[in-house]
């Protein structure tokens, strides 16, 4: 071998051998670890249009370009050479995140892993930081923060943040609708009642004596870690009260975790960072949890399908595949495990709840194939009538509904829902998700329920 | 523990529902699992029973079937159940026409041909090709899918017996060019008041207006299928009231509102008949040797067992995914049931386009049982029949059978399953 075919250079290109020469540029084409690779999801696009035909922004907002231009075809654009020469378009931000898109794809495009991406480049590098918008938007998806602080003083809350003036001001200089009403603070978090029951030792003595009651093993492996979220920790802790009772019933032990926010409102803001920190204290507390034998259960559907589905598609987190994996919706879990069906089929309703309700399936229920199991539960308990109100999306999509310039389209989203609401003959409604039953009472002025409580009212007390 | 039912159906088409609703009015518990919204929103929204055999044109497909070769689906099932199939289908499904004869009736599509079909849309009904009513096509200038004027030239070219002619106008309202075909349906399902000449019009009447000065003389007018979703009978009721003529849809290519509205139906039909059913998750695998014990439903990674006596695939073809086909070979991926296919890959297709392929007949190979066989022929397992698409041996695509035979097959599946509910 001759010296010069150790020192290569542009004119001795050896095939077989490493080009070390200097004009040589290597280019990445698989990802670093920890970042996405979206290509496989893009290339699977056939631009069949079904995505777009499930959008429900786009049905009634032909200024929204739809899903599949916000997906896979934005994606391909900026993988051009001149790429970032493309910006990510600003109509991402009028994507409500209710992920529909997902669920409708007949070959698997992951689109809303997709929309948070973009969602979160163009907040991060074209929003600017001192835009009314962007702190807007930060306050609504950091819903949590205001929560605790007002959870302080839950009567005073209650009346400052519904006060006409305040709420002027609000509309005016953030941008937040003074068109609704902010939901009202529990007077008592769902911790501080869950501490005062004798917290995950008090939990364990109930569902042992439940054990045995049922006459199952005492040492029975049943144990579950409750995610609750913020909004039955600060506003509707009855769902929390009613998902403990239920469990306990049916001998399981439940810890509740130390946890922050889903991150829902935050993906849904382009907050991931945000998003990011939430995740990590909850992959971490439940990682462990999940380790140790337990599932980790949700009563919100959107917090279950951020734990699921958008925690293992944007971020890499130790154990967040097994926190995916193991977490469930808290009555698909009793489906899954126990004869929930049998039960309610023996039990009847007699009290405040012998209604009809209108039961709206939150988008995000339908994502983890759930949208028929509270009417198929319900089917046959005593007492009560289920009436599904359709498959439209209620429109309020979290803090969407919240924004002064997506108000309007946000109640024409939920035109649909409203009219079917109206057809149910009683005045109560039913749905798992805390913001969608926030819309559903803004648009009918009925009562509204979550299926937990029916299932606790049927079966404990 | 498992999520229990007698009769589970994987898949949620033409073919799984119509399995699944025959199962549970014959008195079983049903539940149907489907992965993904059905290919339904790709088609027509016509349901053919057969419109071909070799070249010609079908009058009477009940007399037709014998014609085809006896391992069609047709045949194995036989006529009579292909009758009571589709009076299933007649008496559980709303908002058909068709049912008044045996003999087909011809469509004008959006590409201007003529298709025959057995059953069509209540809002297709106006637009028959064997009436002989003069025809208006209306296209909308941003919906790029339906060029009137060709689609109205198509239509006298291919003899209809009157007179077509097209006339493409700009929807009122100034819809972007890339608005949704849900778009316009929901303006015309609620009517929403749209700006014409700085004048707020409600949108049915601000259409009606613009299609009125080309009416002349014609007596019916045909529209691309956008006219509504939800109250798409109340938006065709009004367009004829103020044009004061008859008002069709005429079936469009995918994503296809007819195709989405029988959707709707169906679910309608299915939650009638008292079957449980869930949209969103895929079955993966199973349990079992000659019979099958459980399937497993994959939930973002968690295995769910679901457990029946009697189990019915109707996951669809190569377009769904139910048959599925790469270098090595052509199978059925949740039970792997065999599917015969030559074994070098160059077989599988012919050169032209419109050629007599093979992989148009992909598909489990049954017998007049429906159960998936082996490659020797063998039963594959003794509580599993398929229906629909999944089902190979014959070309639906070319003999314009699909509709029918997802509808037959699902229905003899679904009795079928009921009747060995041990």
């Amino acid at each position: 071998m001759s010296d010069s075919a150790d020192t290569p250079t542009e004119e001795s290109f050896e095939p077989t051998e490493p080009n070390t020469g200097e004009e040589f540029e290597p280019v990445q084409v698989f990802p670093d670890e920890g970042t996405m690779d979206l290509r496989p999801g893009a290339d699977s696009c056939t631009k069949c249009s079904t995505c777009d035909t499930n959008c429900p922004v786009a049905e009634v907002d032909d200024e929204f370009p739809g899903p599949k231009f916000q997906g896979p075809e934005q994606w391909r654009l900026k993988q051009t050479d001149d790429g970032d020469e493309f910006a990510i378009d600003d109509s991402i931000m009028d994507c409500s995140n209710c992920m529909r898109c997902d669920d409708a794809c007949p070959s698997g495009v992951p689109l809303s892993q997709m929309h948070n991406e973009a969602r979160g480049e163009y907040v991060d590098e074209q929003m600017s930081k001192l835009s009314t918008e962007y702190w807007r938007n930060r306050i609504l998806a950091n819903y949590r923060t205001s929560a605790w602080l007002a959870s302080k003083v839950p009567r005073i809350a209650n009346v400052a943040m519904n006060f006409g003036p305040a709420r002027w001001v609000m509309e005016k200089t953030l941008g937040v609708t003074s068109e609704r009403e902010f939901p009202a603070f529990a007077t008592e978090t769902f911790s501080e009642w869950w501490a005062a029951q004798g917290g995950a030792a008090g939990s364990r003595e109930r569902a042992r004596d439940a054990r045995e009651r049922r006459g199952e093993p005492l040492d029975a492996d049943k144990k579950v870690a409750y995610f609750h979220g913020c909004y039955s920790e600060y506003n509707t802790p009855e769902v929390a009260r009613a998902l403990v009772r239920v469990y306990e019933h049916f001998g399981y032990e439940i810890v509740v975790p130390e946890q922050g926010c889903s991150g829902t409102p935050m993906f849904a803001n382009g907050m991931l960072d945000d998003a990011r920190r939430h995740a990590e204290v909850n992959v971490s507390s439940m990682a462990d949890l999940v380790e140790e034998g337990y599932d980790a259960i949700a009563s919100c559907t959107s917090c279950s399908l951020a734990l699921r589905q958008e925690y293992p598609e944007l971020f890499d987190i130790d154990g967040i595949e097994d926190v995916a994996e193991n977490t469930f919706e808290s009555i698909e879990y009793l489906r899954i495990h126990e004869d929930v069906r049998g039960a309610l089929q023996d039990a009847e309703i007699e009290d405040e709840l012998a209604e009809e309700f209108a039961y709206h399936a939150p988008c995000h229920a339908r994502n983890q194939g759930l949208e028929r199991q509270a009417v198929e539960l319900f089917r046959d308990l005593d007492g009560v009538a289920v009436e599904d109100v359709g498959d439209s999306c209620s429109g309020i999509s979290g803090t969407y509904g919240w924004k002064d310039e997506k108000y309007e389209k946000s109640m024409a989203i939920g035109e649909e829902m409203f009219d079917h609401m109206e057809d149910v003959e009683s005045t109560t409604g039913m749905t798992e998700c805390p913001t969608c039953s926030m819309q559903m009472e803004h648009g009918t002025g009925y009562d509204i329920r979550h299926p937990i409580e029916l299932v606790a009212a049927a079966l404990v007390e | 523990m498992a999520i229990d039912s007698e009769v589970l159906v994987v898949g949620g088409g033409l073919a799984g529902v119509t399995s699944a609703v025959a199962a549970a009015r014959a008195g079983a518990d049903v539940r149907l699992v489907s992965y993904k919204q059905s290919s339904l929103r790709q088609a027509s929204g016509l349901i053919d029973v057969l419109g071909y055999v070799g070249d010609e044109v079908v009058v009477d497909p009940y007399d037709a079937i014998p014609e085809l070769h006896e391992d069609h689906p047709y045949r194995l099932v036989g006529v009579e159940t292909v009758r009571d199939a589709m009076a299933l289908f007649d008496e559980t499904v709303d908002g058909y026409h068709g049912d008044h004869t045996e003999t087909n009736a011809l469509l004008p599509t959006h590409g201007g041909t003529v298709k025959p079909t057995a059953r069509y849309p209540a809002g297709a009904a106006e637009g028959v090709a064997s009436d002989d009513r003069d025809t208006l096509l209306v296209g909308f200038e941003r919906l790029v899918d339906f060029d009137a004027p060709l689609a109205a030239s198509h239509v006298e070219a291919a003899g209809a017996p009157f007179s077509a002619d097209g006339v493409t106008i700009t929807f009122p309202g100034d819809l972007q060019a890339d608005a949704k075909v849900t778009r316009y349906a929901k303006l015309l399902d609620q009517n929403s008041p749209v700006a014409v000449d700085g004048q707020k019009v409600d949108t049915r009447t601000a259409l009606a207006e613009r299609v009125a000065p080309h009416l002349d003389g014609h007596e019916r007018v045909g529209f691309p299928a956008v006219l509504g979703d939800d109250h798409t009978d109340a938006v065709r009721a009004t367009l004829a009231e103020e044009l004061g003529v008859a008002v069709f849809e005429v079936p469009m290519g995918p994503p296809s509102l007819p195709g989405l509205r029988l959707e709707d139906r169906l679910f309608e039909a299915l939650d009638r008949s008292g079957a449980r059913y869930e949209v969103g998750n895929p079955v993966v695998d199973y349990e079992g040797e000659d019979r099958i014990e459980r399937v497993v439903v994959e939930r973002n990674g968690s295995r769910v067992p679901y457990s029946a006596d009697q189990y019915v695939l109707a996951t669809g073809g190569l377009v769904s995914k139910g048959v599925e086909s790469d270098r090595e070979g052509v199978r059925e991926p949740i039970f792997d049931c065999h599917v015969p296919h030559p074994e070098d890959r160059y077989d599988w297709f012919e050169d032209g386009v419109f050629d007599d392929h093979a992989f148009a007949r992909f598909g489990v190979d049954v017998g007049s049982d429906l159960r998936p066989r082996a490659a020797g022929g063998s039963v594959e397992f003794e509580n599993l029949r398929a229906a629909g698409a999944t089902i190979g041996g014959y070309d639906f695509a070319a003999e314009k059978s699909g509709s029918g035979v997802s509808i037959a097959t699902g229905y003899a599946a679904g009795r079928a399953a009921t009747e060995d509910l041990t």
